[in-house]
């Protein structure tokens, strides 16, 4: 079974600072890290790999430095790093993301199935995954917490999965090649291993470029991104408010009268 | 689209060779290769290798022409959201937000309705301040399904073509309008908290948070019709209804082949543990590592039930195995907005706030001063939980008399 798995590199929400007078990000010193989401995709495919076989090929766009995502993965099982960087991609929206990633699998050509996070912790948007499964024309099952089972037969290949609801969740079947994204109950990922730290230390990281992936140059990057930013603001940050003392009764009766009008 | 012979899989039987009917496979090297200049693409030699060793890539939607002139494009839609065959709160809000947007354009507010029976639902929606509501109605569309759902919306926004088109940020919303957005070439904006209109340029400005919160961006789309847009839960105000309201509803089907599904619905869950929905609540009630154990959050659950709320669950708590996975609030869990949450032994990590920092009114139970949960409470009580709650209790069942 190949799998593809897409993951971001994002900055570590915990110590995100905003310049005061530019209103922009400080990015320096700050750590990054793989998105969450992204560990848990990294760790069913490995999981599926060590199950029936197969090779994991995990791929990020971004900056040089997600070189260093790409190590981490390999760390924890996966075979193979492709880093799709250039200049050319940077300020890619969600559009012209899934476009590129679509173009890097399709380059791979052969595979079963590609697994996302459900989103990225810095852009909160969940809209990568869809996209790409839409540009490859594959299904799609969205907010996967469990694979209830994966059938590899030539001919009849699917993967049953519980895709999580507001309510509950569903149980949706799809042919194999598909496209999952999945959120935090699917697993408990592993640490790497010193082997596993080792080979990724050794391991060589494919880079594909603009020109390696047969993009058309007026849908990537900035320019090609339909939607554009215009304004970039710190909301006002919410301040703390009365501290209600007394003991446990004074304290219940003194809430309950300032809450009672917002209970419907 | 393109064709390619993955060499791995090519064992060079030559079977495709005799399939080609255009003469462009030869085997060299015991592999086959398609000249391009005479294939094609008509996919024969697909069908004819026993090792799936051919891939046809086909056009990708987005590379299909699709007139883009921004002036034919008018109206605001509104995705409405139905589940076993009720439109969700969340396209009531949306409809609110939608009628001023349409306002200020000066155009329609429209509404779109796919699913099952739905004609008396649509009329509901009318009442809500709707011009036209467009229903597509078949029993292969009774319940969401990615595809069948996503197609039909393609083919609605190509045939009618709205400038801007809304949708929940919800599970449902965000799968189809992602995968509606690459198919027509649009702009999406997710989960936004802000929709205003740029008068002068009709543009939508699209205002989101992002990194959790810590920043807001804001959003155009300049080039592309329609604008679209996911929209939070809880942020909108739900349009109130007006039965006198008149609208039209306009009918379309199109044929079977739009409504197939390569994914089948096999089962839904509903998972009753709870009476009330997370991210529909009102009111939450969470409970952190403060809880200690399982057991004490009982607590949590009887305030909860008095005020008719829901009960959430910091990450300390999911993973220590006292709530499931869904009950989680923050960063890996659910961001919520209720109007009242209250916060029972919660520190507030940063990752925990970013997912209920919206909230109206946050109460924060704690018996640390120093909890950086105080520093977004709108009312503070540092003390001990376990004598606070029962009395809290206690208090709200007499009061609210339930």
């Amino acid at each position: 079974m190949n799998i593809i798995v897409c993951i971001k590199q994002v900055p570590d929400t915990t110590n995100v600072r905003i310049d005061p007078e530019t209103n922009t990000l400080i990015r320096a010193g700050v750590a990054c890290i793989v998105n969450p989401f992204d560990m848990y995709a990294v760790e069913e495919s490995i999981r599926l790999k060590e199950k029936f076989g197969g090779k994991v090929t995990v791929m990020t766009m971004g900056p040089p430095q997600a070189d260093e995502a790409l190590r981490e993965t390999i760390s924890l099982g996966a075979d193979e790093g492709i880093l799709i960087s250039d200049r050319a991609f940077a300020g890619s929206d969600t559009w012209a993301t899934s476009y590129t990633l679509f173009r890097a699998i399709h380059k791979i050509g052969d595979y079963d199935l590609v697994i996302c996070g459900k989103q990225a912790i810095d852009g909160d948007t969940a809209q990568v995954g869809p996209g790409i499964s839409a540009h490859l024309e594959i299904p799609q099952i969205t907010y996967v917490k469990k694979i209830e089972e994966v059938n590899l037969l030539p001919g009849n290949k699917y993967i049953k999965a519980e895709r999580m609801t507001e309510e509950g969740y569903e149980v949706i079947e799809s042919p194999l090649p598909c496209l999952i994204t999945v959120v935090k109950e699917i697993n408990e990922p592993r640490l790497p291993s010193l082997k596993g730290k080792m080979r990724a230390k050794k391991a060589e990281i494919i880079k594909w470029g603009a020109k390696d992936l047969d993009v058309d140059p007026a849908i990537i990057g900035l320019n090609g991104s339909p939607t554009k930013v215009v304004k970039i603001f710190t909301p006002p940050p919410r301040k703390g408010g009365q501290i209600l003392e007394g003991d446990p009764k004074e304290i219940s009766e003194k809430l309950v009268e300032l809450l009672k009008n917002d209970i419907p | 689209m393109s064709i390619k012979v993955i060499k791995e899989k090519c064992t060079g039987c030559k079977l495709c060779i005799k399939s080609c009917p255009f003469g462009a496979i030869r085997v060299i090297e015991k592999k086959a290769v398609i000249d391009l200049d005479k294939c094609t693409l008509c996919g024969a030699c697909i069908e004819s290798c026993k090792f799936n060793a051919i891939v046809l890539t086909k056009i990708s939607p987005s590379e299909i022409d699709f007139p883009k002139k921004i002036e034919d494009h008018k109206d605001v839609w509104v995705f409405c959201e139905q589940k076993n065959g009720i439109v969700q709160s969340v396209a009531y809000e949306l409809l609110g937000k939608g009628r001023e947007l349409a306002d200020t354009l000066g155009v329609d507010l429209c509404g779109v309705l796919l699913g099952e029976n739905m004609k008396a639902e649509a009329q509901k929606v009318i009442h809500c301040g709707v011009n036209k509501v467009y229903l597509v109605d078949s029993a292969k569309l009774k319940h969401y399904q990615d595809e069948p759902y996503s197609k039909t919306l393609i083919k609605l926004i190509k045939e009618y073509k709205p400038e801007i088109v809304l949708c929940g940020a919800t599970s449902i919303g965000r799968s189809l309008i992602s995968r509606v957005a690459i198919g027509i070439h649009a702009g999406l904006t997710a989960d936004c908290t802000g929709l205003d209109i740029d008068k002068e340029k009709r543009l939508l400005l699209q205002t989101r948070p992002a990194f959790g919160g810590n920043i807001m961006a804001t959003i155009i789309c300049p080039n592309h019709r329609p604008q679209m847009a996911t929209v939070r839960h809880k942020v909108m105000k739900e349009a109130k209804a007006d039965n006198h309201h008149k609208g039209k509803i306009i009918e379309v089907n199109y044929d079977g082949q739009t409504y197939e599904s390569r994914t089948k619905l096999l089962d839904i869950v509903e998972e009753i543990e709870e009476t009330v929905n997370l991210t529909e609540a009102d009111i939450i009630v969470s409970g952190g590592r403060g809880m200690q154990n399982p057991e004490n959050f009982k607590l949590i659950e009887n305030l909860a039930k008095v005020l008719g709320g829901a009960v959430g669950a910091s990450r300390a708590a999911v993973d220590s195995g006292w709530k499931t996975y869904s009950h989680q609030v923050g960063q890996t869990g659910k961001t919520v907005c209720p109007k009242v949450y209250i916060a029972c032994g919660i520190s507030g990590q940063i990752q925990h706030l970013v997912g209920m920092q919206s909230s109206e009114v946050i109460v924060a139970i704690n018996k640390d001063p120093h909890a950086p949960i105080f520093s977004v409470a709108t009312y503070g009580i540092i003390g001990d939980l376990f004598q606070i709650l029962p009395e809290l209790t206690k208090r709200f069942k007499e009061v609210l008399k339930r």
